[in-house]
């Protein structure tokens, strides 16, 4: 098994709410990315998906917690003794629009981090290192001068991708990066996502509420409830045989492309994620649950290894028979 | 014979600049029956929306429909004064537009917002609009409605102002109600349950035109679907048929990229280069660039819709033929 590229222990992140309320929006999240490998981040919108990503690559403070990259805690480094390991991680995002600066064409986007990194020598060399990335990521080399308007949303998540391997980076933290984009051309970012992981050896997280694509990309996936992460392992394992009913209800609702397979409602998770200022006791998925007993209401279940994954839940064994 | 809710023909959108005249909405026939849930996809820009504003009246010059009826329930739209189709829009035609955020008004409680609606098309007193719009927040499973109905648009989730908008779209019960990606912004379990609500009002005697680019949506949901690309539409067919027998090389290029998602293996299948700029389209077929069955015809000469089998139409000249390998 290859090293342990990137690990949390026990990360938090709080934001104040109103006066005196608090927004628990990533509690106590252990999890280990390992190189090379794609770690998937599942769950509804809210959950802390986004907030994890960011604090894994010091983008976010942890209220508590830390966080380990090649082994050194990174989130206690001072700017100095941080800023050669900044390179190794960079980050792709939803909306390629809104993290493209509209001012800057494309060849300024691309050149962006090999200035900031002294990577070229001079402005012939950047020149022909940002016309190698546009064409390892299939940007027309046309497009050279062109602004992020005068792109189609595909192109602009190329340039995005470009963008943040020009460095040379260890790890990416890819933020539903197919999630804005139209199904033809999701297929070629990942296509484009997995040969750049092979030639490279990128590590992803990859955040995704589609359990598709998830399936598809990752060799492992962590499951988000709320803030705190309820199954994860092998992507086939829980995909395959999820412990956790929360991850059952998840499968469940993705929407089968076969008019012949049509979902009923009864299998379908009712009701509103609760507020994560308000986060209910115990377990935090019991006012939802449909296996829920008194023990859920008053113990958090810890993680356990069962078949194979980790999954919190008092009540494992019901997973499979959800909704059936 | 089967009442139509929703009947358009030759429907064509245009827009005029000094740059040149495009069309986003080329040659549309469609019809939406009663109690039917109707599916319109393609990929972004390809004139879903605006198909749809079409047949709200809402299309703002410079651009203008140069062609085409559209009727609701036997009753021509077009020919309309503006006064009219006001009156319409909201009571026998509603839209449920792609970003709720934009389409509610940031600074009235929804609730009121509500209300208003139906204060403009019926006959009641203030108190009684508030009873039916709380109703109706109960009823598009709203939960603690009483309380939401005070909230501002910014306090809710992307969920609960989507149900917000089916809401309002539904508190009069129109004969039609176009969705236009009602689920798009959400999560999968949110999608799942608007999806199941749009369910309920079609049994409650609604017709629904879905728009949406999710062919897992469109597969769960609607009964007939319409394929869309570069302003046309390609192919339409009763659901089960278009997913068994696409006969459209864009149609199955879709199907067959959504299909390589659901198995395992290395490379998806994708559809190679990429939608045309509706000003830059090519002569002859708009897909013929990117179509392994292209031949000289198609790069030449605009196919008509012809018949792929029994209320299956398909606009292409080799429709149902396999990709040489
Ligand atoms: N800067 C902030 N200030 C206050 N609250 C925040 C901030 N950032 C995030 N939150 C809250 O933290 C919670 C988690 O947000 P986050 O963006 O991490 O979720 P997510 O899983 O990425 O959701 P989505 O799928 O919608 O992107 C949410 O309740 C959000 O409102
Ligand atoms: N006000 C406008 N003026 C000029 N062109 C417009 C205007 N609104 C839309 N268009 C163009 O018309 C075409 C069709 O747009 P439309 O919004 O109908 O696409 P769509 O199929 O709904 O796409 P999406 O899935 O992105 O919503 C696009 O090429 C778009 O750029
Ligand atoms: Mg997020
Ligand atoms: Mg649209």
């Amino acid at each position: 098994m290859s090293e342990i590229l990137l690990e949390t222990r026990n990360l938090t992140r709080e934001f104040p709410f109103g006066k005196k309320d608090t927004v628990h929006a990533v509690t106590d999240v252990s999890l280990q990315i390992r190189a090379g490998e794609t770690l998937a981040l599942v769950g509804e919108s809210g959950c802390g998906k986004s907030t994890l990503g960011r604090m894994m690559i010091r983008m976010l403070r942890p209220t508590s917690g830390e966080v380990f990259f090649r082994g050194t805690e990174i989130t206690s480094l001072n700017a100095g003794a941080f800023r050669p390991l900044r390179r190794q991680m960079q980050m792709i995002f939803q909306d390629p629009y809104a993290s493209l600066d509209p001012r800057m064409s494309v060849r300024s986007i691309i050149a962006e981090p090999l200035r900031t990194w002294k990577l070229c020598e001079n402005r012939q060399a950047e020149t022909e290192r940002v016309q190698e990335l546009m064409a390892a990521v299939g940007v027309p080399a046309e497009m050279i001068n062109r602004y992020p308007h005068q792109l189609s949303g595909g192109q602009r998540q190329r340039v995005g991708i470009a963008r943040a391997i020009a460095a040379d980076p260890a790890l990416i933290v890819c933020d539903e990066p197919v999630s804005a984009l139209d199904v033809s051309v999701q297929n070629q970012i990942l296509n484009l996502l997995r040969r750049l992981q092979k030639e490279r050896n990128l590590t992803y997280l990859f955040i995704s509420h589609d359990l598709s694509v998830v399936r598809h990309i990752s060799d492992r996936v962590a499951v988000m409830f709320l803030g705190k992460v309820c199954e994860t392992g092998e992507t086939e394992t829980v995909c395959g045989d999820p412990r956790h009913p929360y991850t059952r209800f998840l499968l469940d609702a993705a929407p089968v492309p076969d008019p012949h397979r049509r979902r009923s409602g009864e299998r379908l998770l009712q009701g509103e994620m609760p507020s994560p200022v308000n986060v209910p006791s115990g377990c935090r998925f019991h006012t939802r649950c449909p296996f829920a007993t008194e023990e859920c209401a008053k113990t958090d279940p810890p993680m356990r290894m069962i078949g194979g994954r980790g999954v919190a839940c008092h009540h494992p064994e019901k997973a499979g028979t959800c909704g059936r | 014979m089967e009442q139509k809710t929703l009947e358009i023909s030759h429907l064509s959108v245009s827009f005029s600049s000094w740059r040149g005249t495009f069309t986003p909405v080329n040659d549309v026939s469609l019809e939406v029956r009663a109690g039917e849930i109707v599916g319109l996809v393609g990929e972004s820009g390809c004139g879903k929306s605006m198909t749809a504003r079409a047949v709200m009246g809402l299309i703002r010059a410079p651009g203008k429909v140069t062609g085409g009826r559209i009727t609701l329930c036997g009753k021509d739209l077009l020919g309309l004064s503006e006064k009219e189709m006001s009156r319409l829009r909201g009571a026998e035609l509603s839209m449920v537009f792609q970003d709720p955020m934009t389409s509610l008004n940031p600074v009235v409680p929804v609730g009121r917002q509500v209300e208003e609606t139906i204060l403009l098309h019926r006959q009641v007193s203030r108190e009684e609009a508030r009873k039916q719009a709380a109703e109706i927040f109960e009823e598009v499973g709203i939960p603690e409605a009483e309380k939401r109905i005070r909230c501002y648009p910014h306090e809710l989730s992307g969920g609960l102002r989507q149900r917000v908008m089916i809401a309002m779209a539904m508190v009069c019960r129109p004969r039609l109600l176009i969705a236009d990606e009602p689920t798009t912004a959400l999560d999968v379990i949110v999608e799942a349950q608007i999806l199941q609500l749009m369910r309920r009002m079609r049994d409650q005697g609604t017709s629904i035109l879905f728009i949406s680019h999710n062919l897992g949506a469109v597969a769960q949901l609607c009964d007939y679907a319409c394929v869309m690309y570069a302003g046309q539409i390609v192919e339409q067919a009763e659901i089960c048929t278009l997913f068994d027998h696409p006969a459209h090389p864009y149609t199955r290029g879709l199907l067959g990229a959504v299909a390589s998602l659901h198995r395992r293996g290395e490379t998806l299948d994708t559809i190679r280069g990429s939608v045309p700029a509706l000003n830059r389209l090519p002569a002859g077929c708009s897909f013929a660039p990117r179509c392994d069955l292209c031949d000289e015809r198609c790069m030449r000469e605009t196919p008509a819709m012809t018949s792929a089998g029994a209320g299956h139409p398909v606009r292409c000249f080799h429709a149902g033929e396999e990709a040489p390998v």
